[in-house]
């Protein structure tokens, strides 16, 4: 019993009945505007951004390089301050970083000088402060067995391939327990097979923690894949949602079943139309 | 093989490189670039060498004649040919108070060099010697609440390897101990950065001769009642304020530049102040701060000779400057010794540095 109040989601699932939070509304991005001030005078990136994503929602967003993703990310995230409209989870103004949003960055970041286990630690010490140390390691090697490391946890991060690193950041980030996790294209730099691989740790893992996730990616058929709603970016300056898609296939999907399905191309054909405007 | 080949890793770490072509000699397998590789690594940086000694002999030489044909020639304006004759017959024979004075050759420089040994093994033997005959009475004082007597003769040339080795290790822990801890407090904080930046700017350039001085007008005044060595205080914190810049430099460096992701990421977690730092920052920055270490080192090194050149405090400086003045007939080529001992340590300690720096350094694969 006492693991489990450790392995317990904080609060949302207690509040989901309707009373304290009459919507589903996990995060809510309204009117956001992000401009940053350069030499040639201020740059806006964003405005009139209006988003909101559903509790358990797996959310992909896609758009052309330079639009803002990133930018509306780290915002979400508390890394980058907001210059107008607002950020809400669960209903909460977003004040600055925490644990409570869960990040997987493009690299890695791990820290190299750290063990897989150390790194998965870091997280997990910094959350459950009042679990014993031992309860701790349970969890980090855990969520490390998750995503497939088992028998890596005592090896320094640099010894790790590009794709084992990043199972590490997404144990990193699944470990502390996040309500909404925040993926900045994390497959970006890794080759197609491990991509796909990694997509389905990340979706498995995704499917037993019923979390909200947020991706940014660059790859159409990952966006169609993961999400259970895909938005599409406007190019900017100004940019702001131009369309979302809801991607309708039932859940566990495998590779195969999406490629066969016969709604797959529609939805492909509707994102790429986007993306060619 | 498992120990050639640790003993080639371990060489190789060291940065002195393979022994892979001559464990080929001795298995047997000689190939065509093993050959080529023993030449390069190993005939020319001898040949090198001999090529050097060579040189300076001849140098030496020359410098020898030149000087014995002012002599003669000084002692004939002087004092008419037969004084002439007299010198030239003189500096033939190899009498020792007619010799010129001038560059010493190798050979020289070599015979200066046991001797320097042979006198450290007389003055050690001469020192046990006391301490035997003072161990009984030596007791007694110690006992009746009086100061032990201690040995006061001359030290060795060995004895003062091992006083600079002291002073320079005392001014580096002392350049450390400043410069770390300041550096990671600047390189935390832009404001503190910039607003302290002029100051290091303006003494980083300051010469070793000034700092000395400075301390010592401090440690003068506040040791003036005490019976202290002081000295060694003064030599030992100017090697350090003298050294310690590089490391404070870096250490800013190193704090202020960690990628940004890794401070994403303690941001995210939420790590305390205290976390951030012996966490993420601090073992992130180790590598630059043991680069700043490094040169730190042989900067203290550098300066240390000058240092106890001046303040006369015991070592290798006033080794050097104590034979300068003293004008002994084997004091240059005791000079010369003590350059090469100066070099080789100077050499060996950032050996020790680079090693260690490769250790803490996480990303391995990275050339330094
Ligand atoms: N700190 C900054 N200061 C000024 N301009 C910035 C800054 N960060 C980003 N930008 C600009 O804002 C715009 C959006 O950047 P952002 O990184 O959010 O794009 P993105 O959609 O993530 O692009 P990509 O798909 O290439 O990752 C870009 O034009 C970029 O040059
Ligand atoms: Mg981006």
């Amino acid at each position: 019993m006492s693991t489990q109040t450790i392995t317990q989601k904080p609060q949302s699932d207690e509040l989901e009945n309707g009373i304290l939070f009459p919507s589903k509304v996990m995060l809510d991005l309204h009117d956001l505007k992000k401009v940053y001030p350069t030499p040639k005078g201020d740059y806006v990136v964003l405005e009139h951004l209006n988003l909101q994503i559903m509790k358990e929602e797996f959310v992909t967003i896609i758009g052309h390089s330079g639009c803002g993703k990133t930018t509306m990310l780290s915002m979400i995230a508390g890394l980058n301050p907001i210059s107008g409209g607002n950020i809400a989870v669960l209903g909460n103004p977003v004040k600055g970083p925490g644990p409570d949003r869960g990040v997987i960055f493009q690299s890695p970041s791990l820290m190299p000088w750290m063990t897989a286990l150390q790194n998965v630690m870091l997280g997990v010490n910094q959350v459950f402060p009042h679990a014993t140390k031992a309860q701790r390691k349970d969890i980090a090697k855990y969520y490390l067995q998750k995503v497939g490391l088992e028998g890596a946890f005592n090896k320094k991060a640099t010894e790790l391939s590009q794709g084992m690193q990043q199972r590490v950041g997404i144990a990193r980030a699944f470990a502390i327990k996040p309500q909404v996790l925040l993926l900045d294209e994390p497959f970006g730099m890794l080759d197609s097979l491990t991509r796909g691989e990694l997509q389905d740790t990340l979706i498995e893992i995704w499917n037993k923690e019923k979390i909200t996730a947020v991706m940014i990616t660059h790859d159409v058929d990952e966006a169609i894949f993961l999400a259970d709603r895909v938005v599409m970016m406007t190019s900017g300056p100004r940019a702001k949602i131009g369309d979302t898609l809801s991607i309708d296939f039932e859940r566990p999907r495998t590779r195969k079943t999406v490629l066969e399905h016969p709604d797959y191309y529609k939805y492909r054909k509707h994102l790429i139309d986007f993306l060619e405007h | 093989m498992k120990q050639s080949l640790t003993l080639n890793k371990v060489t190789r770490f060291m940065g002195f490189g393979t022994l892979k072509p001559f464990t080929a000699l001795f298995t047997g397998k000689v190939q065509k670039e093993d050959i080529l590789t023993i030449l390069k690594k190993f005939i020319v940086p001898i040949a090198s060498i001999l090529l050097f000694i060579g040189l300076w002999h001849a140098g030496s030489r020359a410098l020898f004649n030149m000087e014995a044909d002012y002599k003669i020639e000084k002692a004939l304006t002087d004092q008419g040919q037969k004084a002439a004759n007299e010198m030239k017959a003189c500096i033939a024979s190899g009498d020792i108070s007619c010799q010129p004075n001038t560059l010493p050759s190798p050979t020289q420089v070599w015979a200066s060099f046991q001797t320097l040994l042979k006198d450290h093994k007389v003055i050690s033997a001469d020192k046990l010697a006391f301490k035997e005959k003072t161990a009984a009475m030596n007791e007694k004082r110690v006992a009746a609440g009086q100061d032990p007597i201690t040995y006061t003769g001359r030290p060795s040339f060995v004895d003062q390897i091992f006083t600079s080795l002291k002073t320079v290790f005392a001014g580096f822990l002392l350049a450390l101990l400043i410069a770390v801890p300041i550096g990671i407090v600047i390189g935390l904080s832009e404001t503190l950065r910039s607003s302290f930046n002029w100051l290091i700017q303006i003494f980083k350039p300051v010469s070793p001769v000034v700092w000395l001085l400075l301390v010592f007008m401090i440690v003068k005044t506040m040791t003036k009642d005490s019976n202290q060595d002081s000295a060694f205080i003064i030599s030992f914190i100017s090697v350090g304020l003298c050294s310690m810049w590089a490391t404070l430099v870096n250490t800013a460096m190193g704090v202020s530049s960690v990628d940004k992701d890794y401070i994403n990421v303690a941001k995210v977690l939420k790590l305390g102040a205290f976390q951030k730092v012996f966490k993420v920052i601090l073992p992130s920055s180790l590598p630059l701060i043991f680069t700043g270490l490094r040169i730190t080192l042989s900067v203290a090194w550098m300066v240390l000779i000058a240092i106890e050149l001046l303040a006369q405090s015991p070592g290798l400086g006033s080794f050097v400057w104590e034979e300068f003045q003293n004008g002994a007939n084997d004091s240059n080529s005791k000079i010369i010794v003590a350059m090469f001992v100066i070099g080789l340590i100077g050499f060996l300690l950032d050996r020790i540095m680079l090693t260690i720096q490769k250790m803490v350094s996480f990303n391995k694969n990275e050339g330094l």
